[in-house]
């Protein structure tokens, strides 16, 4: 709950005010909880409503709509990357293949450093995809309570965490291929 | 993008399909092409695996700092509200 408070306030003493601000809203609220939605989206719901408000006094959040013109058809992966268009044989396939991870060990993924870039390229990213991807992807959170929680559609929200994931691919991929852990894939 | 193109997808088309491919939200005609191009494409399947190996690794990150008290503030919490009730 910290966690996901933190996406919307500045630190984790604020976050944690804020968690406890819900429990609170949770226990007053209880009484009228009618049960349409489960208790998890509903104690979340609050939890972010909370956390909204509170980063907005903090002037912390950034106002959604101030993002809502970020073209979605925007390509994830730098066009670089792949041979042009007018390529003879092939056109928009990759020049260099990205390469293989598998030789990765586990414990480099979850080491220290690896999840700090991980953190990283989430911090950068606009407001409504990191709650996307923090729900999603950390929290490990279906689609539909995603969409139920943050009152989005089903196909917003799949742009979002598309768009989410394709950055910290790449935040990952430069972290890995400097280090050279990764391997050709050919 | 356009759903009902037929023919080989090209990689550029590939990557920004990926995730409704991982989410299952492909209609059947394009995850065959989909699918028909990731067994010719060693440069696709290595994207591919990377977002997957990225997305168990995500989901293996736990809080940095779970408060020895995690449980203690929503008790707290309530012990308060119950003595507000009164």
């Amino acid at each position: 709950m910290v966690r996901l408070a933190m996406i919307y306030v500045g630190n984790r003493e604020t976050a944690k005010d804020v968690v406890q601000e819900a429990w609170l809203g949770v226990l007053q609220g209880l009484g009228r909880f009618e049960g349409r939605a489960a208790l998890k989206t509903w104690i979340f719901s609050i939890l972010i409503h909370r956390a909204k408000t509170r980063g907005q006094r903090e002037n912390r959040t950034i106002p959604f709509s101030a993002w809502s013109d970020a073209d979605p058809l925007e390509p994830t992966v730098d066009p670089e990357r792949f041979l042009p268009s007018d390529h003879p044989q092939w056109a928009r396939h990759w020049s260099t293949f990205p390469r293989n991870w598998d030789a990765i060990p586990e414990e480099q993924l979850l080491s220290a450093e690896t999840v700090q870039v991980i953190r990283q390229a989430i911090d950068r990213l606009e407001p409504s995809q990191r709650e996307v991807i923090t729900l999603r992807d950390l929290e490990g959170w279906s689609s539909a309570e995603v969409c139920n929680v943050l009152q989005i559609k089903e196909t917003n929200q799949r742009v979002l965490l598309h768009r989410a994931r394709a950055k910290v691919r790449r935040a990952l991929e430069s972290f890995f291929d400097e280090r050279d852990l990764s391997r050709p894939s050919r | 993008m356009d759903k009902m193109k037929t023919g080989e997808l090209a990689c550029q088309e590939l990557v920004e399909l990926i995730t409704e491919y991982l989410e299952g939200t492909l209609v059947p005609n394009e995850r065959v092409r989909f699918e028909q191009h990731l067994t010719t494409c060693a440069g696709c399947r290595a994207y591919l695996e990377q977002m997957r190996r990225m997305i168990r690794t995500l989901g293996a990150i736990t809080e940095e700092e779970i408060p020895e008290d995690a449980l203690e503030q929503p008790l707290q919490t309530f012990r308060g509200w119950k003595h507000d009730q009164k």
